[in-house]
């Protein structure tokens, strides 16, 4: 066997680096969208690596829906100071001041308003023409065969019907003004691969992802925390502290836990081999209608 | 945030020293041997070609489900050893594991390439799954781009069929360098080794006029799951491996091209004025501290200071290592540029052969100036001639004027500025390359380059650096026996080239043509350059591209050189659009006796002089014209600038000059 060959992981990683450079070098202003999840930390880490011994040069921007976990915010703004990152926080305002939120108008105005309106609203607001995401083939059969170059039009839309081809490590960066292009650098990675990637690299996450007695409400099969006071009180009272997890992390009434015991990336590793249902599974959000991964995607969220 | 608690929790924790009691306990060192296994891993990425009824995604299935279950099994503490419940009477369809394409083809949406991904305790995979059928090419080679590996299925009951040979034609046409025929279906042909045999007989007929350098044969019945991760019971006679096996053994790693190295620059990392690195993707070769490095298109040469990554610098680095790189002397490069081995170049060339697929709905307007962008550079191509277009189902030639989509042929390509490739079957990473349309900025096609065309067929050739010193160290200056004070003194007059640029229709010509008239009354020896004559032979095979007309005035300057060394006054009208341009024919003539000047007409002007040629613009009839759709660059020293309304003035203000600054002083 030749010396010269690279582990998967490495491999995965040249490619990744090469797509963040590529992006760095043909657009005028890009953007990284920084979710605080465990997919959006190992992206940033392949960033740092990408321009070592220089800088990241361009912001990471992260849409706060205002019902993020507390523990991920927290984590978000401590990570940034200690890494000097270039962090923007945009979040939807006028409907935060309106009193929208997930208890009140339900998971799919919250979701359209909070998350898809703030992220193209924060998108138009900077000009930025083209933002990574942390979204991988694995995760749902609509992003199987979304390309590493996704194209989006001036309204931000995307139209699966008509990708452009993308061959071998070209990619065509070419936009009119107002179009811009969502990159997705891991968009070839699996969920083993992040977790064994953060194994490797020692990448902190959000302890959320990790085991612990949490307050815990049952709603309709999903287990969802209390995470503050705004969970109407009749619902929180039913709280009991159960053993859990979080396989993703998102608006926390939205988020569903999984009961685990899962206290390190080795047990989650172990966890994860053995179930078979999908991660995204515990997302509430993703049972609003059929299709509705590839419906949210063409209005224009990741 | 408890920042320390996150790295103790990534470390790997001490044997025993975890809390979650005995049980865990072992389940956690397998977990940990498992991942550290794991970690090794190397990835194939491989095409699966062939239709459903091929059996295509039950074989897809089997290899993901399967493989999946037997990493489960491997966990050995796990004991999910009762999951292991026979399928041998059962059928379960794992087609319907993979429902993606079938939603999308009852939705009626793009039917695609989907990735898919596995992986076992030897190897992780990415599958491109991709449609069969002929309307579905693009995808195909899309798939292929990219995979080290191509599964070719065969339906045991029906042999080789055109489209097992559309797929290997592509497969092929890609550089895929493995290709493994699955001959499924063999339980519906009984197991017979017969039937086998000739299936195998009749593909490797056709496969050797291919250029694949690795071809397999693997019996299975994908249904039943026979031979596909397990090795066969029902086959004795086949002592090969079972598909999974294959793919899990398969010399990958040497199918880089190691031994030419190419470094195209990506990124010029520049964090402070101190630091100026390079970074790019090792497209090729292995690059190595303290080398000699040549850079191109500059041929500045250094050496290798430093290979970095973030996980520390590096003595060597080979394909597809992304790293940054330093050189020991502060060279200009940039984005584009390509560092290599001064003893170990790429071609260097505007014109060259490639097959193109056309990917485009829209078919293909030869006319049309594409963007190319190779090996991160980005410049303009056109396509000169179609040699032929191949059928991907007979493999027959035939000669047409343009591709319409999945279309694929042999065409010729001149590029804006020379790039710098190999052969594609030489080197994948310098050798491929995507077409760009500059109106909907959609790819629209992408090539596999053949190589340079022969100088014979060149459609206009510009003499590269390397020929050109060649040809110097053949060429002996003759000695000249007239002095350049003998010439000034028989004609009275020093050689000079009197440069006009400006728009069409700015009076140009008709400045040339009075001022020839008026030198030449005058007993002055001038010579009247203008495109009209140039292009009617010496540059008649040039067209009005910016490749074209650079090519046309390095002629012209040259001419013009020769006459000025013999002591001769030139006139050249020409428009000369932009500065670089202008720069290059003055390197030629000389700084000394050029003299530059602009016919300063306004665009409006122009087009009331030349209301027709106008107007075919307007019409899209014409494109590529200075001053509408190509820009002119106005010139920022003329030695004279002149308005055409002050067309009676304007030949004696040229007049007075040449004899002011001595060039032809009137007697």
């Amino acid at each position: 066997m030749t010396e010269y060959s690279l582990s998967h992981l490495k491999e995965l990683e040249a490619e990744a680096i090469h797509i963040i450079r590529e992006v760095a070098a043909e657009f005028e202003n890009p953007v990284m969208l920084y979710s605080i999840g465990k997919d959006s930390s190992v992206m940033v880490r392949l960033a740092e690596k990408a321009f070592f011994p220089g800088k990241v040069p361009f912001p990471l921007m992260h849409i706060d829906s205002k019902w993020k976990f507390k523990e991920m915010v927290e984590f978000r703004d401590n990570y940034a100071r200690e890494n000097n990152w270039n962090l923007i926080v945009h979040y939807n305002k006028a409907a935060f001041e309106a009193g929208v939120g997930p208890f009140t108008h339900g998971s799919k105005v919250h979701t359209d308003v909070m998350k898809t309106q703030a992220l193209l609203e924060g998108l138009s607001k900077y000009k930025f023409d083209a933002a990574f995401g942390g979204a991988r083939r694995d995760e749902e059969k609509s992003r199987a065969k979304e390309r590493i170059f996704s194209f989006r039009d001036k309204f931000h839309q995307w139209d699966p019907k008509n990708q452009r081809p993308e061959l071998w490590d070209i990619y065509n960066a070419r936009v009119h003004k107002g179009e811009s292009i969502r990159v997705f650098p891991i968009s070839n990675w699996t969920e083993l691969d992040i977790w064994q990637y953060i194994r490797l690299e020692k990448i902190p996450i959000v302890p959320l992802y990790f085991a612990k007695e949490r307050p815990i409400v049952n709603v309709d099969g999903n287990l969802i925390m209390v995470d503050d006071d705004r969970m109407p009180k009749e619902m929180a009272d039913k709280a009991e502290m159960k053993m859990v997890r979080f396989r993703t992390l998102g608006c926390y009434p939205l988020t569903g836990a999984v009961e685990s015991e899962a206290d390190t990336i080795e047990k989650i590793v172990e966890e994860m081999m053995t179930v078979t249902v999908s991660e995204r599974t515990t997302r509430v959000i993703d049972f609003d209608q059929d299709g509705s991964m590839e419906q949210k995607k063409r209005e224009g969220y990741f | 945030m408890n920042n320390d608690n996150q790295k103790n929790t990534a470390k790997l924790p001490p044997i025993g020293g975890i809390e979650g009691g005995q049980k865990n306990k072992s389940d956690f060192l397998d977990i940990n041997a498992y991942l550290n296994q794991d970690e090794n891993k190397d990835l194939l990425r491989l095409l699966t070609a062939g239709s459903v009824d091929d059996g295509k995604s039950t074989l897809i299935g089997r290899l993901l489900f399967d493989s999946k279950k037997i990493y489960e099994d491997q966990l050995s503490a796990l004991e999910r050893d009762s999951k292991r419940v026979g399928h041998a009477g059962e059928e379960i369809d794992y087609a319907l594991l993979l429902d993606g394409l079938k939603a999308e083809r009852e939705q009626g949406i793009t039917i695609d390439v989907a990735y898919r991904y596995f992986s076992t305790n030897k190897r992780k995979f990415i599958i491109a799954d991709t449609p069969g059928h002929t309307q579905y090419t693009r995808n195909m080679v899309t798939g292929a781009s990219t995979a080290n590996l191509a599964i070719i299925l065969i339906d045991a009951t029906k042999g080789v069929i055109t489209q097992t040979r559309r797929h290997t034609f592509l497969v092929s046409l890609l550089g895929i360098k493995h290709v493994v025929l699955a001959v499924n279906k063999m339980d519906l042909v009984n197991y017979d080794q017969k039937v086998f045999d000739e299936i195998c007989a009749e593909y490797k007929a056709f496969i050797t006029q291919l250029d694949v350098p690795d071809v397999n044969f693997i019996p299975i019945a994908a249904l039943k799951g026979e031979n596909v991760v397990e090795p066969t019971t029902l086959m004795p006679w086949y002592h090969g491996k079972s598909m999974l096996e294959f793919l899990e053994s398969v010399h990958i790693s040497s199918d880089r091209n190691f031994d030419d190295m190419r470094f195209p620059v990506q990124y010029v990392l520049r964090p402070d004025l101190d630091f100026r690195g390079f970074s790019a993707r090792v497209a090729s070769g292995i690059i190595r501290k303290g080398e000699e490095i040549m850079v191109l298109p500059s041929r500045k040469r250094s050496r290798i200071k430093e290979i970095i990554t973030y996980d520390g610098n590096l003595d060597e680095a080979f394909p597809p290592q992304s790293v940054t790189i330093t050189l020991e002397d502060e060279i200009d490069i940039s984005r584009g540029d390509m560092i290599v081995y001064p003893d170990n170049l790429p071609r260097i060339e505007r014109h060259f052969e490639s097959m193109l697929v056309w990917m485009d709905e829209k078919p293909m307007d030869p006319s049309v100036q594409f963007f190319i962008k190779h090996a991160n550079n980005t410049t303009r191509v056109r396509i000169d001639k179609i040699q032929y277009r191949i059928d991907v189902n007979s493999l027959q030639k035939s000669s047409v004027d343009h591709f319409e989509l999945n279309e694929i042929g042999r065409v010729v390509l001149t590029t804006n500025k020379a790039i710098f490739f190999d052969p594609y079957k030489k080197n994948r990473s310098t050798g491929s390359f995507i077409l760009i349309d500059p109106m909907t900025n959609n790819t629209v096609a992408v090539g596999m380059i053949i190589d340079k065309l022969n100088a014979e067929d060149l459609p206009s050739r510009i003499v590269d650096e390397k020929t050109l010193e060649a040809t110097k160290a053949l060429i002996h200056k003759g000695e000249c026996l007239i002095t350049d004070t003998q010439r000034q003194k028989r004609y009275n007059q020093q050689g000079t080239t009197l440069w006009i640029t400006g728009l069409h229709g700015s009076g140009k010509n008709e400045l040339a043509f009075t001022l020839e008239k008026e030198l030449f009354d005058q007993g002055a020896t001038v010579v009247l350059l203008d495109g009209s004559s140039i292009r009617s032979g010496l540059s008649n095979e040039l067209d009005f591209s910016p490749a074209d007309r650079t090519e046309h005035l390095r002629r012209v300057a040259h001419i013009s050189k020769i006459l000025n060394d013999q002591g001769i006054i030139t006139i050249c009208s020409f428009i000369s659009p932009d500065e670089s341009i202008r720069r290059q024919v003055v390197q030629i003539i000389g700084e000394n006796r050029f003299k530059l000047i602009h016919m300063d007409a306004s665009l409006d002007f122009c087009k009331k002089n030349k209301p027709e040629l106008y107007e075919k613009f307007e019409q899209s009839l014409i494109e590529n014209l200075p001053g509408a759709d190509l820009h002119f660059t106005i010139p920022e020293n003329p030695t004279l600038m002149l308005k055409p309304e002050n067309r009676a003035q304007n030949t004696r203000i040229i007049m007075e000059y040449l004899a002011d600054s001595k060039i032809f002083p009137i007697v």
